[in-house]
């Protein structure tokens, strides 16, 4: 019994068949999927604490940001997550190329995504509107302090979110040159399909962030 | 079952020639290691040198307490004195050490897999464990923290002048060792079980760990995201619990508490299923009511995340919520008690051995009783707001914390070593050191509820001197506590090259653990086992052997 699949290709020692590995990766992740929703749910909640508290500063500090250029990076994101169903499509069909298409699409996405990203952030930089001691309040004087509050959360919630991002692509380029050398086979490619479920989880974030951050500000004004 | 150990001859308790000990030798081999069992050595070792450190504190706070004035430490210096014996004792011993050293030995062996699911991911997280770890052993080499182990915003992000920033970032690093531990247990246990080892088949020990982990993945995270907003705040000033920008420092407060109260039962749960398996081992009954026994496990891991709100009866939380949280409070002592009645049940007309382990399970269950029934009383809604900040809570979670984890952690020890080195100890001295621990804590604690009672506030080191007396015999308790820590590691390293040979199963235990050589080889059993029987069958199982009880060996 041992000695049976001491030989079988990608399968590690300790476990006694392929399917009891692939059940233990996705269990794995899914475990793992529940500590991410964890650990964004103390930003969330912070999140709704403060809008609770404070209705008004948060439309105030939502007109500032573009909501277009939300839009359009909800897009972005949305594609990367279309180029990752493919990488992971062709590792179960076992296309090492149609793989190594899907990931460069992905990165190349996620790469506008996070351009774009910076770019937002330097407008804000240059309008005084990143929390701290360089933090300006030009509007309405009566909410300053509480949509300072908003921006930190508006930086501690997307610089979160694109901190999962920069480590999900820094993974992918370690994958790249596995993909093109063959490692993963319809029989073993826990990795790419568990990877893909951690990428989906991060566009799902941003799915959530995008309303919460650039869309309220566009409802008319506030009973407050 | 296994043959009778106890009449064997030495030759035939001999270890065998391959075990995972002396599968290779060089350090290369051990910090490269992903087996489940070296990686438990590698934590035992590492938890066992910050145990000290959080010792020495410990000591120099009991030796400053001394007197009613000031004298030794200047006020600022005890404040870094208390909040480095917290850090260290919680975050870097209490937390990993039954789950990472014995959990992590025993779980794949006990559900008879080779090892757990991810053995590269089990090797990261004692290096997360080792990362964190430095961290904090840096801000400590600098004057260490202020601020008390709770981090409390916004002293904790705006006001200290100690290393706040390098200690969140340690136990932030640190918390992924948790997690990743969390998660490898549970995949293990879900996935990796020997054909036969159905749910109800599993020993205790495995069920506390699976309510452990859950606490783990799901409550480490909050820990995270908590201590990546005070770091911000400190680093950065960006607000998050800032009240200058109308930010709430008592949300800081629930969110630390969210982690913080489930993490007293992610200390505790793996010691109820230490003493689940010394108690039956040693009383040759099976437990009373395994299944209760079980899924109070479950309970407690469940309710142990809305109690939380116990912590915040004075931090302006509003009245009908503290009502809420001191009834929750109450329903948890259920699943608790029912642990200690089933125990109490299983001891029962049971035949007792009063081995070492025995001995230290027994201690578990008078302090952990008192403890728990402690926390009843603080609750309750009236007495904590009269003991609410003095030695009375201190007492409390002392009795929780190290009459009942770390009793258990090292009633562990001593059950499982042989397991672990293949060798037995001295059953003299750990008699004595058993015996040690039991009296030097509670002449160090008990006077500690006596004097909150009376109004003595925690974290002050000058005090009026009518509470001297009661300072002094809890510092006397703890020399004691003392000299019952250090024999273990006297005789214990003793036992490597001395003891005698264990066998397979020195004390005629019935788990698969039991099955496999001492020292395990390196991938744990010749082959898979099945199982086909009900855990703690005791009837008709090998008597327990006794310990050697040569003083004169011993000793020259
Ligand atoms: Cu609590």
């Amino acid at each position: 019994m041992a000695d049976a699949h001491a030989h079988a290709p990608g399968l590690a020692h300790h476990f006694e068949s392929y399917e009891q590995q692939k059940e233990s990766a996705f269990l794995g992740m899914w475990i793992f999927l529940a500590q991410e929703i964890m650990f964004f749910s103390g930003l969330f909640t912070c999140y709704l604490v403060y809008r609770v508290l404070y209705p008004h500063a948060f439309l105030v500090g939502s007109r500032e940001l573009d909501w277009r250029i939300g839009a359009a990076n909800t897009v972005v994101l949305l594609l990367s997550s279309f180029t990752m169903v493919v990488a992971v499509l062709g590792a179960k069909q076992g296309r090492r190329k149609m793989i190594v298409l899907g990931l460069l699409g992905t990165l190349l996405f996620g790469g506008i995504f996070l351009g774009v990203k910076v770019f937002e952030y330097g407008s804000k930089w240059e309008h005084h509107l990143v929390p701290g001691p360089y933090f300006e309040w030009h509007g309405d004087p009566s909410v300053g302090r509480e949509v300072e509050l908003f921006f930190s959360l508006y930086f501690g919630m997307t610089g979160m979110h694109a901190l999962h991002m920069v480590i999900g692509m820094g993974i992918m380029l370690v994958m790249l040159p596995l993909a093109w050398r063959g490692k993963w086979t319809p029989q073993n490619h826990n990795f790419v399909e568990g990877f893909g479920l951690y990428w989906h989880f991060v566009d799902i974030v941003w799915i959530f962030l995008f309303p919460f951050l650039y869309l309220i500000g566009l409802s008319g004004g506030s009973s407050h | 079952m296994q043959a009778t150990a106890s009449a064997a001859t030495p030759e035939a308790v001999r270890p065998p020639r391959h075990h995972y000990l002396n599968v290779d030798y060089g350090l290369r081999s051990w910090l490269l290691t992903t087996d489940h069992k070296r990686i438990g050595i590698l934590y035992l070792l590492s938890i066992t040198f910050f145990f000290a450190v959080g010792g020495i504190y410990a000591t120099l706070i009991r030796l400053e307490l001394l007197t009613p004035q000031g004298d030794l430490v200047s006020s600022d210096t005890y404040n870094r004195l208390f909040t480095m014996h917290g850090v260290m004792m919680i975050f870097f011993f209490l937390v990993p050490s039954i789950p990472a050293v014995l959990g992590n030995f025993l779980i794949p062996l006990m559900i008879g897999a080779k090892d757990v699911a991810f053995p590269k991911l089990n090797l990261a997280s004692w290096y997360m464990y080792m990362i964190g770890a430095g961290l904090t052993m840096y801000s400590l080499l600098h004057g260490g923290v202020d601020t008390g182990w709770t981090f409390y915003t916004p002293f904790s992000s705006s006001y200290s002048n100690s290393f706040v920033a390098a200690t969140a970032l340690g136990i932030f690093v640190n918390g992924f060792s948790s997690i990743f531990t969390g998660l490898n247990f549970l995949v293990t246990i879900h996935r990796m079980r020997a054909p036969g080892m159905t749910w109800f088949r599993l020993p205790l020990f495995i069920w506390s760990h699976y309510a452990t982990s859950l606490i783990m993945v799901l409550g480490t995270p909050v820990l995270a995201i908590t201590l990546v907003l005070l770091f911000l705040e400190r680093v950065f000033q960006i607000g998050f619990f800032d009240p200058a920008l109308g930010g709430d420092p008592v949300l800081f407060q629930h969110f630390f508490w969210f982690y913080s109260h489930p993490a007293v039962y992610i200390m505790i749960l793996p010691s109820l299923g230490v003493i689940s398996e010394i108690v039956a081992a040693f009383a040759r009954k099976p437990i009373f009511g395994y299944k209760f026994v079980a899924l109070a496990s479950m309970g407690i891991a469940i309710l142990g995340f809305l109690v939380w709100g116990h912590h915040l009866f004075l931090s302006s939380q509003s009245a009908y919520a503290a009502l809420v949280f001191s009834v929750l409070t109450m329903l948890i002592a259920v699943p608790s008690a029912i642990k200690v009645f089933n125990w109490m049940a299983t001891l029962y007309r049971g035949s007792i051995e009063y081995s070492t382990p025995m001995f230290y399970a027994l201690g578990f269950i008078g302090l952990f009783t008192i403890g728990g029934l402690t926390g009843l009383m603080l609750g309750t809604l009236g007495i904590d707001v009269h003991v609410h900040d003095t030695y009375f809570v201190v007492a409390h979670f002392h009795y929780i914390m190290v009459g009942g984890a770390l009793m258990g952690y090292l009633g562990g020890l001593h059950y499982w070593w042989p397991k672990i080195t293949g060798r037995l100890y001295s059953g003299f001295w750990s008699h004595l050191s058993a015996l040690l621990v039991f009296l030097g804590f509670n002449l160090t604690f008990f006077p500690q509820f006596i004097l909150g009672y009376l109004g003595m506030p925690r974290r002050y080191h000058v005090y009026p001197p009518e509470f001297q007396v009661l300072h002094v015999l809890s510092t006397a308790g703890a020399s004691i506590l003392a000299v019952g820590y250090l024999l273990p590691m006297v005789y214990f390293i003793w036992s490597l090259k001395y003891g005698d040979y264990a066998g397979r199963n020195p004390w005629g235990a019935v788990g698969l653990e039991w099955q496999a050589t001492s020292p395990p080889a390196l991938h744990n059993f010749e082959e898979i086992p099945v199982v086909d029987f009900e855990p703690y069958q005791y009837k008709g199982a090998p008597v327990a052997q006794r310990l050697p009880y040569r003083i004169a060996k011993y000793g020259a």
